[in-house]
């Protein structure tokens, strides 16, 4: 018998604009000490599922419409609420996905700790603590017992995600579901914590749910794994099966997208086109009809100006990509120069006399050039200053020291007016495009308004250059009078490229533009980025913690290590032999699908 | 919303065709009833005020000794207080005060209040902190104390009415918009502003404060009622409005001293103070979600 058996779970929400199917008709089980992964794009119900199975989702708007999940003989959609809280942090743990906000700040660990221990074990507080401790040291927190009173604040992300971990698996617990877990975090923290829950998973002989959106991450830890997509289940299979073998179009589409799988200097496929409404009922082929169109053609097929973008790119060039010609004959004049930039944030303390009792080194030193054409690929962990730098060269954060040249011009000696003249020369794509638009203007103003600032075109010209704007990064003008909330994270990622386009900059700073974005539309808005940099003969620099889409866009890469480039070289040159072990480190850590495929 | 892409050359059909955020923001006002009724009650309020004591005899200083307190009769339609006054005359007089001074005051503190945080809370550092000391000066004075030596210095004077409240709403307002600034400034939209190359001004009035009007509108509809018993309290001081003209604070005030036996001296000023704030919460909360354009547009 499964250890948990999901029957025809629906979970609908009721809104004012209608119902929406976020689970629609869900069966899977869970054997005892397997591992299985739930895959999808967000939005495709695999966190309702879960939070479902736990009743954490708020009714209303959300009702379980039908379904049964039995978990070792009680179902735990239809049990009283008590039941369902003696098994809640006891049989089931769950761990979030940011451990940013889901440990209290006001409450030591020792304290978050073992409060499932007093609550569901009849435990002295002693003989609890001597478990979260050991559980600590488990989880590998170095000196457990001496951070043990600690409180979040004080802990790095990939800590405190350990913390967590070891408060869902203190009462062993004999299923753990884990919600993106790894997600907010570094690539080489995100491998440490893989590690751990696939040794602690043996250790304990539990079952875990692990639900992700990266398909790289699933190779590597699970036993099954199963497809989300528009709030069903579409395919399931061995995780080896998933990948050799996919089934569903869907499935093969979402691997075709990974970044990581894909030849460098190629178009990155993508999958065109939108999810279902889950608003409207839609029949099976309905819901296949996204991927009918023949793999080759169909980001063309309905991207019609990215597709014009390639089209003219490929009377310049070669087809197939590689190198880009342009690099390799007589060097472009240099468009971006950064000496040694320096950004120090003082760390103050006192009242009402500040003293300054440290410096923070944010950016120490860094030096490099971009010419005219190339994209500088920036990589680095959280912390590691690729940020402030980003910043610092838009004049964003002062400049401690160094000197800031675009095209020979320099910013951090600059007045007032010669900054605002340069930033037309130089703007930025940020990283949240649901926080890096105005939400109280329309796309309209808001790609107006640095047309009327600057004064670039008459204001008669208006419209017009607005509306090209929006032809320019693929999307169509009849958006224009919506609001920045009515649209997908992609599209509002194209909204803020195209804002950045208004000035017909010459560089372009693109601060981890595609990492709050899932994998299909990832690929969409590197391909964009890609084109728009050789038709409109920009220079960009692309910042992103995610080695792999970094490789697929650049022509160099700089690795950033706190605050400093600790290697610069040729895109593939980093890639294929990295010189610094931080580089070497960056690189191993990155889940990969092909090795997993053999190992396990 | 449908994802069919669409031939850009329709552009400029399409442009002319989009609807403006303020029209979208009045069919938005017009569909909650609540809001509505409330608009219209005060509309209604301010008209009777304003209109009302053309069309009866009784005037608000008219005297009749003999008379006295009298409940509600055909020729007093809400009675008279004790010196045989019309109270619906008074009410309506009152009104006038009250209504005017209310949204003036507020209309000052909400002037200075959303100006003033908004910059200290926009340019920050020392600027701020000297601003924001400035407003914790303001606060410690005792407000009796300011208000007298308002009048030792100006004398009595209903300007100085609006000075002395409109002095002192505006700190919170102050306190509230600056901290939703600072909240705002972190945001990456108003990074990409400054990036974009956009004067302070415009970074102010056109990104940040739309953003922060949904508790500027809540704390103004508070305000409004919070200066209307202030307005009593200085009358009461001897500053606001000088018996026989009456306000609604005063009509209140005596009412309460009056109402065990007299219950419609405080009933009738109480039940059409509560009518209009009740209005004036309604009419806020609708135009918060009103110019919210996140909100559902169905």
């Amino acid at each position: 018998m499964p250890l948990l058996e999901v029957t025809d779970l629906r979970t609908y929400f009721h809104t004012r604009r209608g119902v929406y199917r976020a689970v629609d008709g869900v069966s899977f089980s869970v054997e005892k000490g397997e591992i299985l992964g739930i895959v999808g794009e967000s939005g495709s119900g695999k966190s309702v599922t879960c939070s479902t199975l736990l009743g954490l989702i708020p009714q209303p708007p959300g009702r379980i419409e039908s379904g049964k999940a039995m978990f070792d003989g009680t179902d735990l959609l239809h049990c009283s609420p008590a039941a369902l809280r003696a098994i809640r942090g006891r049989r089931i743990a769950m761990i979030f996905q940011d451990p940013m906000t889901s440990l209290n700040p006001y409450l030591r660990i020792s304290e978050q700790l073992i409060e499932p221990l007093l609550i569901h074990e009849k435990i002295s507080p002693a003989d609890a603590l001597a478990r979260g401790l050991a559980m600590l040291e488990a989880v590998g927190i170095p000196n457990a017992a001496s951070r043990l009173h600690s409180y979040p604040h004080e802990f790095s992300g990939g800590m405190r995600q350990r913390v967590m971990i070891a408060m869902a698996l203190i009462t062993k617990p004999d299923l753990l579901i884990a919600d993106e877990p790894t997600t907010a975090l570094d690539v080489t923290v995100q491998a440490q914590i893989l590690e751990l829950l696939k040794k602690l998973q043996r250790e304990l002989g539990m079952a875990v749910l692990f639900i992700t959106h990266d398909l790289a991450v699933v190779s590597g830890l699970c036993d099954r794994v199963q497809v989300m997509y528009a709030g069903r289940i579409v395919e399931s299979a061995p995780t080896r099966d998933i990948f050799t073998r996919p089934q569903h179009p869907y499935t093969k589409a979402l691997q075709r997208c990974i970044p990581a799988l894909q030849e460098k200097g190629r178009e990155l496929f993508t999958i065109p086109g939108m999810p279902p409404d889950l608003s409207k009922p839609f029949t099976e082929a309905e819901l296949l009809q996204r991927f009918e169109l023949p793999p080759e053609t169909a980001p063309s097929a309905l991207m019609p100006s990215v597709a014009a973008v390639y089209d003219r790119r490929e009377h310049g060039s070669t087809s197939d990509g590689g190198h880009r010609p342009p690099l390799q004959g007589k060097p472009a004049e240099i468009a971006l120069e950064v000496r040694d930039v320096k950004t120090h944030f003082p760390i103050e303390s006192g009242f009402l006399f500040k003293r300054q009792t440290g410096t923070v080194k944010a950016v120490d030193g860094i030096s490099f050039e971009v010419r005219r054409g190339e994209v500088l690929g920036l990589v680095g962990e959280s912390g590691s200053g690729k940020s402030t730098l980003s910043r610092a060269i838009m004049q964003l954060v002062p400049v401690t020291a160094g000197t800031v040249l675009v095209s020979g011009r320099d910013l951090t000696a600059a007045s007032a007016d010669e900054i605002k003249a340069a930033r037309r020369d130089l703007q930025m794509v940020f990283q949240d495009p649901f926080a890096s638009l105005n939400p109280r203007l329309t796309v309209y103003a808001a790609l107006a308004e640095p047309l009327l600032v600057h004064g670039v075109v008459p204001p008669a010209e208006v419209p017009a250059r607005v509306a090209r704007l929006m032809e320019q990064v693929g999307l169509p003008a009849r958006f224009l009078q919506k609001y920045p909330h009515e649209f997908s994270g992609g599209q509002r990622q194209r909204i803020a490229i195209a804002r950045a386009l208004a000035l017909e900059p010459k560089v372009i700073i693109a601060d981890e533009p595609v990492s709050a974005l899932d994998v299909s539309i990832q690929a969409q808005i590197l391909n964009l980025l890609a084109g728009l940099v050789r038709t409109m003969d920009l220079t960009m620099i692309f910042i992103a913690h995610d080695l792999s889409v970094v490789k697929h866009i650049s022509d160099r890469i700089a690795v950033m290590h706190q605050g400093r480039i600790v290697e610069l070289g040729d895109a593939l040159d980093v890639m294929e032999r990295p010189q610094h072990p931080y580089t070497r480190t960056l690189i191993s850590a990155i889940p990969r699908i092909a090795e997993q495929q053999t190992g396990r | 919303m449908s994802s069919v892409v669409k031939e850009p050359s329709a552009v400029s059909a399409d442009l002319e065709r989009g609807s403006s955020p303020a029209r979208d923001a009045w069919h938005r006002l017009r569909k909650n009833r609540l809001a509505v009724a409330g608009g219209l009650m005060l509309l209604v309020l301010a008209v009777l005020c304003i209109a009302g004591p053309w069309f009866l005899r009784a005037t608000y200083q008219e005297q009749n000794l003999d008379l006295g307190a009298t409940p509600p009769s055909a020729a007093h339609w809400l009675g008279t207080d004790t010196l045989g006054r019309d109270l619906l005359v008074r009410l309506l007089y009152g009104g006038r005060i009250s209504i005017g001074v209310g949204l003036c005051a507020t209309l000052v503190a909400l002037t200075i209040g959303v100006i003033y945080g908004a910059v200290a809370g926009y340019v920050g550092g020392k600027a701020d902190a000297v601003m924001m000391r400035l407003v914790d000066i303001i606060y410690a004075l005792p407000f009796t104390i300011f208000v007298i030596l308002l009048m030792v210095f100006f004398g009595r004077n209903i300007i100085l009415l609006f000075v002395a409240i409109g002095a002192v709403e505006w700190l919170t307002m102050a306190r509230i918009v600056r901290g939703q600034v600072m909240t705002l400034k972190k945001m990456e939209f108003i990074e990409a502003a400054q990036a974009l190359g956009y004067g302070h001004a415009r970074i102010i009035f056109r990104h940040l404060l739309p953003n922060a009007l949904g508790p500027i509108i809540v704390y103004a509809t508070l305000t409004i009622p919070a200066v209307m018993l202030l307005e009593a309290f200085l009358s009461f001081l001897g500053l606001g409005v000088q018996p026989p003209m009456s306000s609604w604070g005063t009509l209140i005030k005596d009412g309460a001293e009056k109402m065990e036996e007299f219950w419609w001296l405080l009933v009738f000023p109480g039940g059409i103070f509560s009518l209009t704030l009740f209005s004036l919460n309604f009419l806020g909360d609708g135009l918060r979600d009103a110019l919210d354009v996140r909100a559902a547009k169905d």
